[in-house]
């Protein structure tokens, strides 16, 4: 089967300011990808051309086999899309508001109304009655957004920054949500700025930044592109740090260090080598550590170093 | 698509139906506010400078076409406030008829401006005004004042299209009281500066009002304005209805 998502090339310019600067992205059927970048990367730019709210000015896209400019209605009748604000009508009921969306996808009115029922009991907002949106907490919100855009089950569902804004429990209530329509063989497109969303959630990740992706692979597959492991050491007296950077045996450019928590961060090749040279280079110093550790990189870091955002990797490390 | 355009639009215009029965208070506040105008003027402000005949035969029309001009605003501000919904996103997302928005919106603000007009009759009626032009007459007012109306809400949803801002829609509601009493709503234009007069005499809101004081065969109203009160709105559809819907197709620019 072809991709559910092809876009090639895709830029959009806001006055001199390039929104989309040459965006690649495919997407397997059935899959979820992730799409990971900081605000203003292009992520909200690129849903709206791909759900057709939006003209690319160059470049190309299909949504489940059609043309987003020249089939727009052919790639309407087979998207969901839950925009990064609540796009519900906030002064009906949820039922009001399913049901006007059945109506507008054409189920006719009995249909319609079954399925808001329906909806309504799956998210959990059956007993909501006559309440209007606005009296909604924010996750109730969001799962009725999420049951809005999933009225004809659709093939291809785009959630762009589904929890931003919402609290631990509202986000993990998404996260069931959009978990259980997967199995449904639906293609889902999320975009985030949380790493651990998109871990937790995406098959693949693309990373974009300025306008363009910048990588494409699973988490597995990014966390090695950074380089692979890295050794975390805590000291018990940061004033050592810097003298613990010049003698362990690590390669000085990819170290770390972050003073409050006297913590040393270093990429290493070799694990066990590693481990032991540094065990070892640090008791003859002198230097007391209170942890010596081998880990993967976390996504925040190949995140950051994708991006390539020097400040803000010291930031975060 | 085009099939479902009727459905689409039957069940935008349910949606503002459904707000109506959502905020009975607004509904409310938009019906008594012009009978408010039509009580200040008729008791309060007193006036009729160079009017003819009885000044509430004068006075009624006048406050029926601008109570239609007022639409304008709140067409507007209606408009403004959806376009800065994420609800409107949703339906340019569906496979949904393409003008049924703003058709569903159209509707309703017509249903909302002829029951404003049975209202402001009714309490007119009280006030012991009559319309003496027969049925024939009294229809076809209504015909030209909804017409009026109808020019004032694509004029609406095309500023609002083109401001898109909620702030833009406050100018808006303060420039359409001098744009509305620029009319011969309250008082003849004979009793103006000559220079005002002409204005005046210009404004479409004139001559809507004068010829429904025809219709409805007010003492002294001036015969002959039916033609302007119907080539005006006509005039002014030509230009902002497509305006208004190009503007809506190029919301993907």
């Amino acid at each position: 089967m072809t991709d559910a998502i092809v876009a090639e090339g895709l830029r959009k310019k806001y006055g001199d300011k390039a929104a989309l600067d040459g965006l690649d992205l495919r997407v397997a059927r059935g899959t979820v990808h992730g799409v990971l970048g900081p605000n203003g990367a292009g992520k909200t730019t690129a849903v709206r051309i791909l759900t057709t709210l939006l003209r690319p000015d160059e470049g190309r896209a299909e949504v489940a086999g059609h043309d987003v400019v020249r089939q727009a209605y052919e790639v309407r009748l087979r998207i969901g899309l839950l925009g990064q604000h609540a796009a519900v009508d906030e002064e009906l009921s949820g039922r009001q508001n399913l049901d006007m969306f059945g109506r507008l996808h054409h189920l006719g009115a009995r249909r319609a109304r079954g399925r808001a029922d329906e909806l309504l009991e799956r998210f959990g907002l059956a007993d909501t009655g006559r309440k209007p949106v606005s009296a909604y907490s924010g996750g109730m919100r969001r799962r009725l957004d999420l049951a809005a855009s999933l009225i004809t089950q659709p093939e291809v569902l785009f959630l762009d920054e589904p929890t931003t804004g919402l609290d631990p429990r509202g986000r993990a209530e998404v996260w069931a949500a959009v978990r259980s329509l997967v199995g449904g063989g639906t293609t889902v497109l999320l975009t985030t700025q949380y790493l651990e969303e998109a871990d937790q959630l995406a098959d693949r990740i693309s990373v974009v930044d300025r306008g363009r992706a910048v990588a494409d692979g699973t988490a597995d597959e990014l966390k090695v592109m950074t380089g692979g492991d890295r050794i975390d050491v805590v000291l018990r007296d940061a004033g050592q740090l810097g003298a613990a950077v010049a003698l362990l045996p690590v390669d000085a450019a990819g170290v770390s260090v972050d003073t409050d928590r006297r913590l040393l961060s270093a990429p290493v090749t070799d694990r066990m080598a590693a481990l032991s040279g540094v065990v070892r280079a640090l008791e003859e110093a002198g230097i007391e550590a209170e942890d010596v550790s081998l880990r993967r990189p976390t996504l925040d870091e190949v995140f950051l170093h994708l991006t390539g955002d020097d400040e803000r990797v010291k930031e975060a490390v | 698509m085009s099939a479902y355009a009727l459905t689409d639009s039957w069940t935008m215009t349910r949606r503002e139906l459904a707000h109506w029965t959502r905020q009975p208070v607004r509904v409310l506040v938009g019906l008594v506010f012009p009978v408010m105008l039509l009580l200040m003027f008729g008791y309060l402000v007193g006036g009729g400078r160079g009017v003819e005949g009885e000044y509430v035969d004068y006075l009624v029309p006048g406050m029926l076409a601008l109570t239609m001009a007022f639409g304008l605003e709140s067409t507007m501000l209606a408009v403004t406030q959806d376009l800065n919904k994420g609800v409107i996103d949703r339906f340019r997302s569906m496979p949904m008829a393409n003008g049924a928005v703003l058709v569903g919106r159209s509707v309703a603000d017509m249903l909302q401006s002829a029951l404003s007009l049975m209202v402001m009759t009714a309490v007119a009626f009280a006030l012991g005004w009559r319309a003496h032009g027969g049925l024939t007459g009294f229809l076809g007012a209504i015909g030209l004042l909804l017409l009026f109306r109808f020019a004032m809400l694509w004029i609406g949803i095309h500023l609002a299209m083109v401001a898109g801002k909620p702030e833009l829609v406050q100018a808006v509601q303060i420039l359409v009281w001098p744009v509305g009493f620029l009319s011969n709503a309250f008082a003849a234009p004979g009793s103006m500066p000559d220079w005002l007069g002409s204005v005046v005499e210009w404004n479409p809101l004139s001559q809507t009002a004068t010829a429904v004081r025809d219709l409805f065969g007010a003492q002294g109203a001036e015969s002959g304005h039916v033609g302007a009160a119907v080539l005006w709105p006509v005039a002014l559809l030509v230009v902002f209805f497509p305006l208004a819907v190009r503007r809506f197709g190029a919301l993907s620019k």
